[in-house]
């Protein structure tokens, strides 16, 4: 899918739009960037519920291209200033985390970590 | 004479500033034009390293050294040192206080994932005077 298609899937709002046309296989989960940091591999969305800008700086590393903000927390200006510097599409969604994650699965999104 | 040389200061009050020089180094590394795999290794692991000189040692120096062949990082930090390095480089072990965990770190991932990311890390660390990190990432060995 591409990254516009998780504005429609999630019902997101969107608040800082970069490149919505990029197309995205896999993603992660999480609220510890230490176990984003520490586990994820060439994922390329992040959905999270914790807010400050080390989001951000983790997804810039990990050279994710959106980040998701489950249970439509209040997303901190600074959080926004910080991913428009950095291109990566932010968005705000009223969906827990769980039902995020599986919404996006069952449209085609997979996790890129099999388990054999 | 490495062929660009880079020094930061990593400020110990701030914890939203924590990444700007890891950011800065993977923006000159593109530029330079080196492989995605390098570079991200390097972001990674200066980054995780920037985040424990905030969190545990009151900020910190980041000293890069920019090679065709190798890209160099030496973070020094007057924190109070590593009491086991053993112990502190097992996955899961964190000291890390509870304020530190809410804001989505301290899961005691960040030295053994420093290693994971490089392909040499050395740790020289003195309890009460602080702590060396110096770490060599390889571009072109895969991680």
């Amino acid at each position: 899918m591409k990254v516009r298609d998780i504005v429609d899937i999630l019902k997101c709002q969107v608040l800082n739009e970069a490149n919505m046309d990029e197309e995205v296989k896999t993603a992660c989960g999480s609220d510890m960037m230490s176990d984003v940091l520490a586990f994820v591999k060439d994922q390329s969305v992040l959905l999270t519920g914790l807010m400050n800008p080390q989001v951000v700086r983790t997804a810039e590393m990990m050279d994710m291209h959106c980040i998701v903000f489950v249970r439509g927390k209040k997303v901190d200006p600074n959080v926004v200033a910080l991913a428009r510097q950095k291109e990566i599409t932010v968005l705000e969604s009223p969906y827990r985390m769980f039902t995020a994650c599986g919404l996006l699965y069952s449209n085609g999104l997979r996790g890129g970590c099999d388990i054999k | 004479m490495s062929m660009l040389h880079l020094d930061y200061q990593v400020p110990g009050d701030d914890f939203t500033r924590a990444g700007e020089a890891s950011g800065d180094v993977k923006h000159k590394l593109k530029k330079l034009g080196y492989e995605p795999d390098a570079i991200r290794r390097v972001s990674i692991a200066m980054y995780e390293g920037e985040i424990n000189m905030v969190i545990h040692a009151g900020g910190g120096e980041a000293v890069v050294d920019i090679d065709p062949d190798r890209v160099d990082i030496l973070l020094t930090d007057h924190g109070p040192g590593i009491k086991d390095v053993e112990q502190a480089m097992q996955a899961g072990w964190s000291t890390a206080p509870d304020n530190v965990r809410a804001l989505g770190f301290g899961a005691g991932m960040g030295l053994p994932n420093m290693k994971k990311y490089t392909d040499e890390m050395e740790i020289d660390s003195v309890v009460g005077e602080g702590t060396k990190v110096r770490m060599v990432v390889y571009p072109g060995r895969k991680e």
